[in-house]
């Protein structure tokens, strides 16, 4: 049994922690696009602030793409609420909220991943430091994740911690993927330019996955086998079949649970069902930029739905 | 300010004491540098914990840690025996005061402790009147605030009945010596602490409304995690296995508190409650409060549910009575009191008025209603411009203060740059009701960490030790 609020925060805590560790590999990306592709650069970080959801806000503050701006706003802006500063600060506070749910271990690791990142975020970055800090970044998301797989009981609190995970995890690839769309789309009159190259390595790169590409498809860079891998990928864990996979696992333990299906049981299956069927071909037939958009309002609603049918809200 | 103090440890007439023999010979083998070394790993792991606490008006710093001290403050065995007849009688009377104030109100008519004092009294709530709690207990979890000044004077300071906090701070304190001194710990037998929170839950079990079928159901009830207290509710509940819950969270339902889950609603027996009396019910106390429960009071009244401790038990620590305690004391147990009351002038009182007026920068004055060491005076520690200022709002409202003369506490020593050094320091031992008394041997020294400081408070900078009660 656990307290509607307790859901709530556990959901929250990690869809931030998530979200946090999102930030620091859209930058990273980002940052990699910048320094081999001096003259795209700020169409470049134009696109990580799409995927980022940030665009809007950002040119209210801004004027220019630059690396100093977009990090400063995407990692330590406080006025950002999706910036790692904030979701860090946010995860924290959600933690502290239902401490009592959580290991000493992981409370721990949270509280400490929140105290250095405040430190460290306290002053603008240097550009010589950016990557050290990137570094940082994940390596205290993952010292968390590592806390809380290694301590967590595999119960209703793991469940609900799980959702929030797999949630924003879901939401964000599928966000990377619709903001350079068009990249990936076959093209008739040639085959891949060094530009594509680089556009399809900076996807790649946003979910950390650029090197396991090639233990799975061959060395090249192929547009629909980078959609395949992101998508339909069962073993990539940053794919949204995976995070489907996980999400369905784990509303069937709390149905299983409680005796009790809900809306957002019908809607993780239907989505898992929708991903399952498809191949990539499919896919790009029925058109990439409407099969995100729509799975992207799926993912939306199964949030909701989730904090309706167990009464986060 | 210099007083005379009674060092515990190294009193300057008789030597080094007993209970600090053991600890002594240890330390004069500790390399001075290990030491600081630990004095700061140990600040590492209260930061790291996140054992903070809040401060009210201060923006920045809003979570701050209460200093720690690694020099353990000893209490002897049979020190320890002697404290506890007198808690213990102490918070008998303390009850039974509650249960009389509340129904046939017997000290009044015999003249014992005037009936002004209760009915003009704000942390007297008329809603109790008739009222019986579950067991027959109203004061649950109580912290004597205790003062020596000697060897063998020991003094009652406060009495808090309502929600005394600090216990997560001597569980901690404890954790935390053993991580960093754990041949201390083999060398001496110290007694142990770390069962708190199962007698607690075990009393609040004990408790539970006669209608409960099975086992109670038991919650702690916090304001939020932005309260200064937070840390300590979150421990207590994460400690005890039951649910933390805000407001927020209960809803009366068919004549029960119950709180909402992911599962639905499911109900409460047992309410332990870190939120003031006036914030508990909006419709029965202040109606702006979002962080209670509409109607929890008519459950209450019905007996479906415990609250702990019981609203209106602030009539029994209120300072104005305070200066009763030993009437109150022997009217219920039919014996003298054990642990002595600090002579206190109840400035309602004219000749009292007057001789307070005379002599403010001599004595503690306090608001009768205040706590946390907010609004109080320390008259030889304040300027001649303080205790002018002071003496107006006093004979502006008079009823509002007592006063008391400056006591030369006890000091123990702590671990500064320069080594050990005497600072002034009080014990709260929380003390567990039921069916039966409990209290853990031990409590929360708290420590005035500036040099010649009398105010221990954390909020005005005090610190705290362990606190060991040796088992010899």
């Amino acid at each position: 049994m656990l307290l509607g609020r307790t859901a709530n925060g556990l959901y929250w805590m990690n869809r931030y922690i998530e979200r946090a560790e999102n930030m620091a590999r859209l930058v990273d990306a980002g940052l990699r696009m910048a320094l081999t592709r001096t003259q795209s650069a700020s169409e470049e970080w134009n696109s990580v602030l799409l995927s980022a959801g940030s665009d809007v806000a950002f040119t209210q503050k801004y004027q220019d793409y630059t690396a100093a701006n977009v990090a400063d706003f995407l990692l330590r802006d406080t006025s950002n609420p999706s910036s790692t500063m904030v979701a860090i600060e946010t995860a924290r506070n959600n933690a502290r909220m239902v401490r009592t749910a959580l290991t000493r271990e992981t409370w721990e690791s949270i509280n400490e991943a929140w105290m250095s990142l405040k430190r460290m975020l306290a002053r603008p970055i240097d550009e010589r430091d950016l990557p050290s800090v990137l570094d940082a970044i994940k390596r205290e998301t993952a010292l968390i994740r590592g806390s809380f797989y290694g301590t967590m009981l595999r119960n209703e609190i793991f469940d609900f911690s799980q959702l929030g995970t797999y949630v924003e995890r879901a939401d964000n690839t599928a966000r990377i993927l619709d903001v350079k769309y068009y990249v990936l789309l076959p093209s008739i009159s040639w085959v891949g330019s060094t530009l594509d190259n680089y556009q399809w390595e900076s996807i790649l790169r946003s979910v950390s996955a650029h090197r396991s590409y090639r233990w799975v498809y061959e060395a090249d860079y192929k547009p629909t086998n980078i959609a395949d891998y992101l998508i339909l990928n069962v073993r990539m864990p940053r794919s949204l079949t995976f995070c489907y996979r996980f999400l369905a696992e784990h509303l069937k333990f709390l149905g299983d649970d409680y005796g009790e299906r809900h809306a957002c049981h019908a809607t993780a299956d239907k989505t898992q069902a929708m991903l399952r069927a498809g191949s990539i071909k499919d896919i790009f037939d029925a058109g990439l930029h409407e099969f995100l958009a729509n799975f992207i309002r799926e993912n939306t609603r199964l949030g909701d739905e989730i904090a309706q049918d167990y009464r986060f809200n | 300010m210099r007083l005379a103090a009674f060092d515990e440890m190294l009193p300057e007439v008789s030597g080094l004491r007993r209970p600090y023999s053991a600890y002594d010979r240890w330390l004069k083998e500790q390399d001075p540098a290990r030491l600081t070394e630990k004095m700061q790993d140990a600040e590492r792991v209260f930061r790291k914990t996140g054992i903070t606490f809040a401060v009210y008006g201060e923006q920045e710093a809003s979570e701050r840690l209460i200093p720690f001290d690694i020099v353990p403050r000893i209490i002897s065995g049979n020190e320890w025996r002697r404290l506890t007849q007198g808690i213990e009688q102490r918070v008998q009377a303390l009850n039974a005061f509650l249960d009389d104030i509340y129904h046939r109100q017997e000290i009044l008519r015999a003249g014992r402790v005037p009936r002004e004092l209760i009915a003009k009294n704000e942390a007297f709530l008329p809603e109790m009147i008739g009222v019986r709690p579950p067991a027959g207990v109203y004061t649950h979890i109580i912290g004597v605030d205790i003062v020596r000044i000697s060897e063998d004077e020991f003094y009652v300071l406060e009495d808090n009945a309502r929600t005394p906090s600090g216990v997560s701070y001597m569980l901690e304190n404890r954790e935390t010596m053993m991580q960093l001194f754990p041949e201390l710990f083999q060398k001496i037998k110290v007694r142990p602490v770390e069962n708190y929170p199962q007698l607690l839950r075990q009393s609040l079990a004990a408790v539970r409304p006669q209608s409960t079928k099975g086992t109670p159901t038991i919650a702690v009830l916090t304001p939020g995690s932005f309260n200064s207290a937070y840390f300590e509710h979150a421990f207590l509940a994460d400690q005890m296995g039951v649910q933390l819950v805000e407001g927020q969270d209960l809803r009366v339902i068919d004549g029960h508190v119950a709180m909402r889950t992911t599962e639905g609603y499911k109900q409460i027996d047992v309410l332990y409650r870190r939120v003031d009396d006036s914030f508990l019910d909006p419709l029965t106390f202040r109606p702006d409060s979002a962080l209670g429960i509409p109607g929890i009071m008519d459950v209450y009244r019905a007996g479906n549910i415990t609250i702990a401790n019981a609203p209106g038990t602030g009539i029994a620590d209120d300072k104005a009575i305070y200066s009763y305690m030993p009437e109150i004391v022997e009217f219920y147990t039919g014996r003298k009191a054990i642990l002595g009351n600090i002579p206190t002038w109840r400035c309602s009182e004219p000749d009292s008025l007057k001789y307070v007026l005379e002599h403010i920068d001599e004595l503690v004055i306090k608001e009768v209603h205040g706590s946390g060491g907010y609004g109080m005076l320390v008259g030889p520690a304040a300027t001649k411009k303080e205790c002018e200022d002071f003496s107006k709002k006093l004979a502006a409202k008079p009823s509002n203060y007592i006063a008391q003369p400056t006591l030369a506490l006890s000091t123990c020593p702590i671990l500064t740059d320069k080594g050990l050094a005497p600072r002034h320091v009080d014990l709260r031992p929380y003390v567990l009701v039921s069916d039966r008394i409990q209290i853990v041997p031990g409590g929360l020294t708290r420590v005035a960490l500036k040099e010649g400081s009398l105010v221990v408070n954390s909020s005005q900078g005090g610190g705290t030790k362990d606190t060991w009660v040796l088992d010899d």
